[in-house]
């Protein structure tokens, strides 16, 4: 290439400013990783870096760096005034533009820095990320090849395929495999690792007596198939999921989401394939006719947390939940910190920032929906139901053959019968709004978001020249980012209109101004009087009722129009007329002010328990005459728009379900339809994606800030991993998420399968063979065993290997725990030599079985179980264990929550099941480092601290335990002291307790009975937490004796064994 | 095999970049000591076990030297949640009072995002008077005549600024350096570089006061990607100040002591059994646990201050209050622990500005400057850091009648005392309104930098590896504000 092209491209320097003044070098020692070549990475390597070598300069390897461009050598080593790289970065050079030629110059203290490195040696180590900087390279953005099985000097002793890869790194170690844990042991790390729960005595003894070569392989069968593996291992992925039953931010008002924790059970309970586990979460609701629990799975991207403090712009948190939900993607499935490139491209992977944008547009076209959902019983009475009701419609319709003769001409007649109405536009006060986003819409009505205060009164205001004003209509809307789709913002979706008030004001001079008077109201609901649901009781004395809409214009605070009627039809649009009692109007225009008084929510402003209007609009009409309500639903009128021969069967369906209802000689029938209606089951609701008719556009945003939108992008895929599937290369639905679902889990994915297989590894073993499980890109740490990573990962997709339990399917999970728990590497003893500890601190090498504290929720579920509390039914919503009141109260908490503590035998669930408060995390599960759900987790912190024994010694469930665990061991423990002790000890240990843990116990027992007889403690106190003696006790006990058995069970379990997957 | 520090044991983070085989001796030596009998210690390593001191390295919070110079040692930060109105407590602004009711110039407020209000709203000019203090003349409200008397004890930084604008963004920002939660708070990251020099209380102890929570709640005191133990520990100033210290009803002294030697003495054979130093680490949480339990309550018992002291601050014992917050502060700080913060929600004036203020003032401003003088005068202030302030300021412009004030970003006003910091100096100025900071602007990010810097750290160095990056409590920015230290 000719001398005369320099590396940068020639531009004469149009500027003398453009150059920097050349600083003088940094006066310190300067270090290349850490100074130098972060400055690199940050302003050359996009020109000259893994994927352009602009001037033929490489500035991310040391060899092509040294060497220089074409414009020759870069650095004069001891030399930094005469080496071009400077005279570039300052722009000095003749013929050379200043440097980096699209960027800021460098910062003097960068230049500083590049001086005092040159000046120095110019040292450029070997090590550090130089070398890996080739990402075409790295391990992890190829796909899994099924490696061959090493060959190893000695016979394996096993025949499964992991152990192959373990003992060839062991040979390599020159390290022994320890030996099998004994049978006890192991019955109990294998049941806490499938289920969470310690094995009871008798599945212990069961299986010591069990002599049978395979008595091990039953017993993973077993537990593999326990409706508890499920939980235990549905608790791993809700950690990714960020799971928790409240919004997070300042209200953290409670969410209703756990029907997506039951669904995320009951997937990996019948080993939903992996693929389409991820398939069901992302995008569930677009596969064809998807059934509830596919729209359920969906709620896993809605877990993100909310925020809805007052004077929020609703859009900033919809984004920050849209960041959130990438994260958790990158983290979760793709084990990518794809996050990284929101801001800028990924410093470290080859991943743009632009690229990061056109994954997300795949997930930013949906609603912010919360359905209605039933339980499998419900839904079988909602289909019998809707059965009966369909069924009772033909009924009507094959006894009146001309039924659509009939209905067609009523239909002629009703078709025009409305005044013509205009619709108003007005402007909210946004003082008035109590902190509530009123978003205009393109139809013209309001969408209420953000904060909803319970009481408020918002005022709009429009002004006019109508001046002959008879009548106002209020609709109330639905909407996909309402609760059940409205129309209201309560947690049913309804809402309570207080009052409604206009004042009309003379444009040309406002003083002059009349309160409007109202003749009377209607609506096209009119529900008897009722008394406002406790829900939204407000602690005031006040009589407060809901009821036919007259009560929106009866001037009392206490009264309010009630649009609910009932499950199965709450959640439609509604309307209300205001006739004037005379006409309305100002010659010169008019200025009119509504109010709407929205009082009927609850008495805590915080937790939201809001009766708010959710989506409506403003009409008004100068029609003369009685004007009222509509009575035809707003979605049969849409349907008279349609030619009737262009019409769906369902069209007409809508139509003649409520033609039906205006024919009095149906009278029969439809006092029996009725009746079907009020039978129709409660639900519950949770938090699904519904896709936007219309997509949103996405942009790539400048430093990730969503107020600054630049390039817009398409959906699309990183070029350094797989493409999409080629049937779904852009085209009619390539926006879809279920395209970009399929792409995640397609088998060419370089990540997808490691991931997963590599955090089922980390559970067993505390450290997976990746030890960063959230990252596999650049700056991950290198696999330990990265064969037998390969060979878990294909054989997850393509099982090709025998399973003891049946036969595999593709991307089978139980699978893949099958392998691992039958393999030599899990079944060794744990136990650890000080040399072998030096070694492997960590246990990488596997030399030795895991030995474990058990996660937070596992070791509640150890002392529940040991004790014989433990209530193990499965799913239902989040329950409140036992919590101080005062974490909940403020100043503790930013306000009251209401969090009402289970008293019978819910307080003994599972610890799974506890809600999850996000600002105020479960003190007993936190402590023990379960995450909060503020943002996906894939990796828990083990800690061991004090507070961790506070909560094991005192907190009051654990106390109970120790309470109700020497109760059933004076009752079940046999009839002497050593009988009992080893009863309780292997209650909560599995194993008896050796002569001298006995005699340890023994001699404590011995002791608190003696202090109690002596008079020193409180018996009862000790065994009950009250003054009354306990229930239940055996005849011939003694309170001081059960007082001393509750001593030696809280010794018992507080032991770090206890808690340990030994 | 290259093994990363990164997400390790809870301790293992104190051995960053120490020689691996040194690391696993002194596991031994610290953890094992606790349980295993010379005898045993000098089977593992050849005898060479005398000589070691367990104490010293038992403890995973064990006190670090920070690798500069350090002004200060410890921490304490009284959290104002809410944002209280700089307008009425520091930065006096005249022209406001000529401007109340106008309109602001349309140049000021282009492009402005309020909370609440329009920002077309009309300028609402201060309600109290300000008067000049001490040698120094800071300009203080009427509002705060304790903290006048202490005037040239601080440094009142004018000028701060932040990111955000909504209260749960703003004081997790404030507290962690970022809008999004889940990473380390400011005391996560102080006792994560400088362990405590407290063995029987926590490192990072958070109290609560006001009327409300704050709004970023636990979130405020995590420890983030940090290990758990560098969480604040929330305390209540009544009842167990620390979650489950007191035994279960009926247990009494003796039979916690007796239960504690069996669960050791058992956890010992296991331990000798199995090799497993977690269990010696195990041993060592429930013995800080029985300690806490004695040294806890100790704490609390403010009832044995002389009446002076209780009269200085304005505390009651028996009562909950800021004031008796202050006073614990005081305490815990001279028991060694290393961050102390005490939040106080009550500052969030969007109405009833003038009374509101008022009575927050009363709860509050005579136990700040006492708390000043208290460590001033046991010597403790010139390494302690006392540093007041909320999460933004608030709108010169009026929201609802002329009572109330709007969420502000881009001005307010904190002020320092101690650790370092240059007394006397105030810091900064906003512009005729108060609206924008002017000269001498601190960002939160400058604050934490500067912060850092007095506990003797670079903060670009005391990092965290997560997620494939190194984290920082300053993210990407920061800088240091030679102005505020002396």
């Amino acid at each position: 290439m000719s001398s005369t092209i320099s590396f940068i491209l020639l531009f004469p320097r149009l500027h003398a400013a453009d150059a920097v003044k050349l600083p003088p070098p940094a006066p310190r020692q300067v270090d290349f990783l850490k100074d130098i070549q972060p400055v690199f990475l940050n302003n050359c390597y996009e020109c000259h870096g893994p994927e352009k070598q602009k001037g033929g300069l490489r500035l991310d390897k040391k060899e092509a760096a040294l060497k220089g461009g074409d414009s020759g050598p870069l650095i004069v080593a001891g030399k930094s005034a005469e080496s071009l790289l400077v005279q570039a970065v300052i722009g000095s050079k003749e013929d050379l533009a200043r440097m980096p030629k699209k960027r800021d110059p460098l910062s003097v203290d960068q230049i500083a820095l590049l001086r005092a490195w040159i000046d120095q040696g110019a040292n450029w180590p070997e090590s550090g990320l130089t070398k890996d900087r080739d990402w075409q390279k790295h391990w992890a953005f190829k796909a899994p090849v099924r490696p061959a099985l090493p060959t190893l000097k000695k016979r394996s002793p096993s025949s499964n395929p992991i152990d192959r890869f373990i003992l060839a790194r062991l040979e390599k170690e020159n390290l022994p495999i320890s030996p099998e844990a004994d049978r006890t042991t192991l019955l109990r790390r294998l049941s806490l690792d499938l289920i969470g729960l310690p094995p009871t005595v008798a599945e212990v003894d069961a299986y010591l007596s069990d002599k049978s070569h395979d008595a091990y392989q039953k017993q993973v069968k077993r537990l593999l198939a326990s409706p508890h593996y499920g939980e235990r291992w549905g608790r791993q992925w809700l950690d990714a999921a960020r799971y928790a039953d409240s919004d997070g931010f300042e209200k953290d008002k409670m969410r209703y989401v756990w029907f997506y924790r039951d669904w995320v059970i009951n997937a990996l309970n019948r080993d939903m394939p992996y693929d389409q586990f991820i398939i069901e979460q992302i995008a569930g609701d677009e596969l064809p006719n998807p059934t509830q629990d596919q729209i359920v799975a969906t709620g896993f991207l809605r877990n993100s947390m909310l925020n809805e403090e007052g004077g929020i712009d609703p859009e900033q948190f919809r984004m920050d939940t849209m960041f959130d939900r990438m994260d958790c993607i990158g983290k979760s499935v793709l084990g990518l910190t794809i996050q990284c490139a929101q801001c800028h491209d990924h410093k470290y992977d080859p991943l743009k920032q632009a690229e990061y944008y056109r994954m997300f547009a795949f997930i930013n076209n949906d609603h912010e929906a919360q359905r209605v959902v039933y339980t499998p019983e419900e839904q079988m009475n909602v289909a019998n139901l809707s059965r009966q009701i369909h069924e009772a419609e033909m009924g009507l319709r094959n006894a009146n053959p001309q039924w659509e003769d009939r209905m067609g001409k009523w239909e002629d007649e009703v078709k025009n019968n409305q005044p013509p109405w205009i619709v108003l536009r007005p402007t909210v006060e946004e003082i008035s709004t109590g902190g509530e986003r009123y978003l205009p819409q393109p139809d013209d009505s309001f969408l209420a978001q953000g904060y909803a205060p319970t009481k408020h009164t918002v005022k709009l205001f429009v002004t006019n020249d109508l001046h002959h004003i008879t009548a106002f209509r209020l609709e109330l809307l639905t909407d996909p980012n309402l609760p059940c789709n409205g129309p209201g913002r309560s947690f049913k979706g309804t809402c309570a209109l207080t009052e409604f008030a206009v004042e009309a004001m003379d444009a040309k001079n406002p003083t002059n101004k009349v309160t409007v008077k109202f003749d009377k109201a209607t609506s096209d609901i009119e529900l008897p009087e009722a008394p406002l649901e406790p829900n939204f009781l407000d602690k005031s004395d006040k009589k407060r009722i809901t009821g036919p809409v007259q009560f929106a214009i009866d001037g009392t605070n206490e009264t309010a129009w009630g649009i609910d009627s009932g499950p199965g039809r709450r959640n439609q649009e509604r309307k209300a007329v205001f006739q004037c009692a005379t006409n309305v109007g100002f010659p010169n225009g008019t200025i009119l002010l509504f109010q709407l008084t929205e009082n009927h929510g609850g008495w805590n402003s915080d937790d939201l328990m809001n009766n708010n209007l959710g989506r409506f609009r403003i009409s008004a009409t100068t029609n003369d005459g009685p004007v009222v309500a509509d009575p035809v639903p707003l979605r049969a009128r849409n349907i008279f728009a349609i030619p009737r021969e262009r019409r769906t069967p369902a069209q007409m369906a809508a139509i003649f379900s409520y033609w039906r209802t205006t024919m009095p000689e149906f009278k029969e029938a439809n006092e029996r339809i009725e009746s079907l209606w009020k039978q129709w089951p409660k639900g519950a609701t949770t938090l699904t994606l519904m896709a936007r008719d219309e997509p949103r556009e996405t942009h790539v945003l400048k430093r990730g800030d969503w107020l600054k939108p630049t390039l817009p992008v398409t959906t699309g895929v990183p070029a350094y991993l797989h493409p999409l599937p080629e049937a779904d290369k852009p085209g009619k639905s390539a926006s879809s998420r279920l395209i970009f679902a399929k792409w995640l889990v397609d088998r060419k994915s370089p990540t997808t399968a490691r991931v997963i297989v590599n955090r089922l590894w980390q559970n067993y073993f505390g450290y997976g063979i990746v030890n960063t499980p959230e990252d596999f890109g650049m700056q991950s740490e290198a696999p330990s065993h990265p064969e037998l990573l390969d060979w878990l990962a294909c054989e997850l997709m393509d099982p090709a290997t025998n399973s003891q339990i049946g036969p595999a399917q593709p991307w089978s999970l139980k699978h893949i725990h099958q392998l691992i728990v039958t393999s030599a590497a899990y079944r060794q003893s744990s136990k650890v030599s000080p040399a072998l500890y030096a070694k492997d601190p960590y246990n990488r090498l596997l030399a030795r079985g895991p030995r474990l504290r058990a996660e937070a929720e596992t070791v509640r579920d150890i002392a529940l179980s040991a004790s014989g509390l433990l209530n193990s039914k499965i799913g239902g919503p989040s329950i409140f264990s036992p919590a101080p009141e005062f974490i909940f109260q403020p100043p503790a908490s930013y306000a009251p929550f209401p969090w009402k503590e289970e008293t019978g035998s819910e307080r003994y669930r599972r610890a799974l099941y506890t809600f999850r408060r996000r600002s105020t995390p479960y003190p007993a599960l936190q402590v023990f480092d379960a995450p909060n759900g503020d943002f996906s987790c894939v990796r828990r912190m083990r800690s061991n601290t004090p507070l961790q024994a506070l909560v094991l010694l005192n907190e009051s469930v654990f106390v109970e335990c120790a309470q109700a665990l020497a109760l059933k061991t004076l009752q079940e423990g046999g009839s002497t002291d050593r009988e009992r002790i080893a009863y309780a000890f292997r209650r909560a240990l599995s194993r008896l307790p050796s002569s001298d843990e006995k005699a340890e116990l023994l001699s404590l027992l011995r002791k608190e009975k003696r202090r109690g007889a002596e008079g020193w403690v409180n018996a009862n106190e000790i065994s009950t937490g009250k003054n009354e003696p306990a229930k239940n006790l055996p005849k011939g006990a003694m309170p001081t004796q059960l007082a001393a058995y509750t001593v030696v069970s809280r010794v018992i379990l507080n032991l770090d064994e206890t808690i340990t997957k030994e | 095999m290259v093994l990363k520090f990164t997400d390790m044991n809870c301790q293992e983070h104190l051995y960053r970049g120490v020689d691996r085989k040194l690391i696993t001796r002194r596991w031994f030596f610290e953890q094992c000591g606790v349980g295993l009998g010379a005898i045993a210690l000098s089977q593992l390593f050849g005898g060479k076990a005398c000589g070691v001191s367990p104490a010293s390295l038992s403890n995973p919070l064990a006190p670090k030297q920070p690798p500069f110079p350090a002004k200060a040692k410890r921490v304490i930060f009284l959290f104002m949640a809410g944002a209280p109105s700089h307008l009425e407590l520091f930065d006096y602004k005249p022209e406001l009072t000529k401007w109340n009711g106008k309109a602001p110039p349309a140049e000021l407020v282009k492009g402005y995002r309020a909370a609440f209000i329009n920002p077309s709203a009309t300028l609402l000019g201060p309600k109290f008077k300000f008067k000049k203090h001490g040698q120094s003349g800071a300009e203080i409200s009427e509002l705060l005549p304790h903290l006048a008397e202490v005037a040239d004890d601080i440094t009142i930084v004018k000028s701060m600024h932040t990111d955000a604008f909504n209260h749960a963004p703003g004081q997790i920002f404030m507290n962690t350096g970022t809008q999004q939660f889940g990473r380390p708070s400011m005391g996560a990251w102080v006792t994560y570089g400088l362990g405590s020099e407290s063995t029987d209380l926590p490192a990072y102890v958070v109290f609560s006061s006001g009327a409300k929570g704050t709004s970023g709640g636990a979130s405020n005191w995590g420890s983030g990607f940090l290990p758990s133990l560098h969480q604040g520990v929330l305390f209540r100033s009544s009842g167990d100040p620390v979650l489950y210290l007191s035994n279960p009803k009926g247990i009494d002294q003796q039979m916690q002591r007796d239960s504690l030697d069996s669960i050791k003495r058992l956890n010992q054979k296991h331990l000798a059994l199995v090799g497993d130093p977690e269990i010696a680490t195990r041993i060592s949480s429930f013995e800080m646990a029985y300690r806490m339990q004695t040294s806890a309550p100790e704490l609390m018992d403010i009832a044995k201050e002389p009446k002076s002291i209780l009269e200085m601050y304005g505390a009651e014992a028996g009562k909950t209050s800021f004031a008796n917050n202050c006073l614990l502060a005081r305490r815990l700080v001279e028991r060694g622990v290393r961050f102390v913060q005490l939040f106080h929600e009550a500052w969030d004036q969007h109405g009833n500005l003038v009374a509101d203020l008022k009575k927050n003032c009363r709860d509050t401003d005579q136990a700040c400057a006492a708390l000043i003088k208290d460590l001033k005068q046991r010597d403790m202030l010139k390494d302690t850091l006392v540093i007041w302030g909320g999460e933004f300021g608030r709108t010169p412009m009026v929201q609802g009648g002329d009572d109330g004030r709007d969420h502000h970003p881009n001005c307010f006003t904190m002020w320092l005392a101690g650790g370092g910091t240059k007394p006397g100096v105030t810091i900064g100025e906003s512009d005729e309104f108060g609206f924008n900071a002017t000269t001498d602007k601190v960002h939160v990010h400058d604050l934490h930098a500067t912060l850092l810097h007095l506990l003797g750290f670079d903060h670009t160095k005391l990092t965290y590896r997560f997620q494939g990056r190194d984290f920082r409590l300053t993210d990407v920015a920061g800088e240091l504000v030679p102005k505020l230290m002396a």
